[in-house]
Order: structure tokens, then sequence, then C-alpha cells
């Protein structure tokens, strides 16, 4: 059963994956992205990382796939989907990844090496949600306060780069 | 590599294919916004391994360090596309093989 659906989410992020780098529209790219990342959201449900899992539909599907459509729609694109798919470049880009793709096959031709077995589980672990907040709230409290500012950053620099300059006379 | 019980390794192997392809759309296509989608596949195969091995260790410093990547991302795509939309505007192009200006 757990395998089964491991692959059936595994299926669903690679296709949607394969089909976003392949497909000429940019909004046929977004849909196939969304079902990458619902199946990554599966993913993360099957490790048990429920809190993740959550933000993963939320943050992902829900918010960054409007934004992406969002920019789809607002760049009209018609005249650039006739055209070339690919940079010029593309060959060396091929032999670069085949590179990596022969060297990540034969790792895996290796096996993992020296990857000890998992601790057994303790007993009475609370659920998933409390102990992230734990960890982040305790351990990780000045890198979330930092990535609280960052976002703070985000939002106003792509408000400001986004809007419309008025022309000064 | 065997295909019944599901291990660590799978999900890794998972994630290597899923950066593969998130490399392709990178380096091959011309199109921006592909482009910026290709970084997002490339950031959830990163998460994916923070995850893996967050589950391996019974830890959940993984996960926490997963947030963080997905907050890094998402403020990415924002000023990203705003970066787009500007281009756009000035350019009228999103191609990023005539974004030459910079180029003798």
């Amino acid at each position: 059963m757990d395998a089964a659906l491991f692959y059936i989410f595994a299926a669903m992020t690679l296709i949607g994956a394969l089909l976003t780098v392949t497909r000429r529209n940019p909004v046929h790219s977004a849909i196939s992205l969304i079902l990458s990342l619902l199946g990554i959201a599966g993913i993360f449900l099957l490790q048990a990382a429920e809190f993740l899992f959550a933000v993963q539909i939320l943050l992902y599907v829900g918010g960054v796939m409007v934004l992406f459509l969002f920019v789809v729609m607002l760049i009209h694109l018609e005249e650039a989907a006739k055209l070339r798919n690919y940079t010029r470049q593309w060959p060396v880009a091929v032999v670069a990844l085949l590179a990596v793709l022969i060297e990540v096959l034969a790792f895996l031709n290796a096996g993992l090496p020296g990857l000890p077995p998992s601790p057994s589980p303790r007993p009475l672990l609370p659920g998933n949600t409390e102990r992230i907040a734990d960890a982040l709230f305790n351990t990780y409290v000045l890198p979330f306060e930092a990535a609280s500012l960052l976002l703070l950053v985000a939002i106003v620099g792509a408000v400001w780069m986004a809007r419309k300059k008025e022309v000064a006379e | 590599m065997n295909f019944s019980p599901i291990t660590t390794g799978h999900y890794l192997v998972l994630s290597a294919a899923l950066l593969l392809i998130g490399s392709v759309g990178l380096l091959m296509r011309r199109n921006v916004i592909i482009m910026l989608m290709s970084i997002e596949l490339i950031l959830n195969a990163v998460n994916i391994n923070l995850v893996a091995f967050s589950r391996h260790w019974q830890q959940v410093t993984g996960q926490v360090f997963a947030i963080f990547v997905i907050t890094v991302a998402v403020a990415e795509t924002a000023v990203g596309l705003g970066i787009l939309i500007a281009l756009f505007r000035n350019r009228g192009t999103v191609l990023s093989d005539e974004i030459d200006l910079l180029k003798w």
C-alpha cells in the first residue's frame, strides 16, 4: 500500500515536472507544475510531514501558482509561444546535464554508502505540527525572524518593481 | 535497488530526478517564466531531500529547514515576477536570449 502510494505520487511529480519543462504554452506549463507540486505534497504526507503537506497545498498550489498564472495572463505571450522553445546553447546544457545524470546513475549503482539505519522511533512523540512549532520558536527563533524580515523586503520589492512608473516631466 | 519496501534511498532518487528535470528547464528554456518555474522544481527537490532525512533520523530539524526553503522560494518568486513585469513593460519581451543589453 505504502509502496503503491509512493510510486503514484512519484509518477505525478515526475510527469508533471517533465510536462512543465517541455510544454510550449506557459499556461499548460503552470498547470503541469500544479500536478507536480500536488505529487510532492503527497510525498510529504507519506513521510509523516503533515504540516509541510498543508503548507505545500496552501502556499504553493494556492499562492505561488496563482501568482504565476496572473503574470502569464498579464504578459500576453501568443507570439512568443510560436517561436523557438529552447535557447541556442542547448547542446552545451545537454552535455552538462548528461554528465550529472551519469554521475547520479553511478552513485545509484553503487548504492547509498554509509547511510546508517534510522534510530527506532521514540515513544510518545507529540504531533508533527507541535514538534515543528517547538523547534521553530525555541531553537530557530532568530532564523524565523530573519525569514519574516526577508518576506517583508520581498513584498515591498515586488510591489516597487512591478508598479507602473509615472513619466516625470 | 529493490522496489518494494520504500526506503530513504527511494526518496533521494526521486529528489535527484526532479533536480535534473528542473535543471533541464532552467538551462534550456527561453521563456523566463518557465525558468522561474524550473527554479521552483529544483527547490522542491531539495525539500523532498530534507524531509526524507528528517524522517530517517526521526528529527524535526529537516522539516524546519524545508519551511525556510519554502519561505525563500516564495520571496524569490514574488521578486522575480515583479522584475519580469517591469522587464516586459520596458523591453516588450520575456525571452532570455533577447535581453542582451549588457552583452557585446
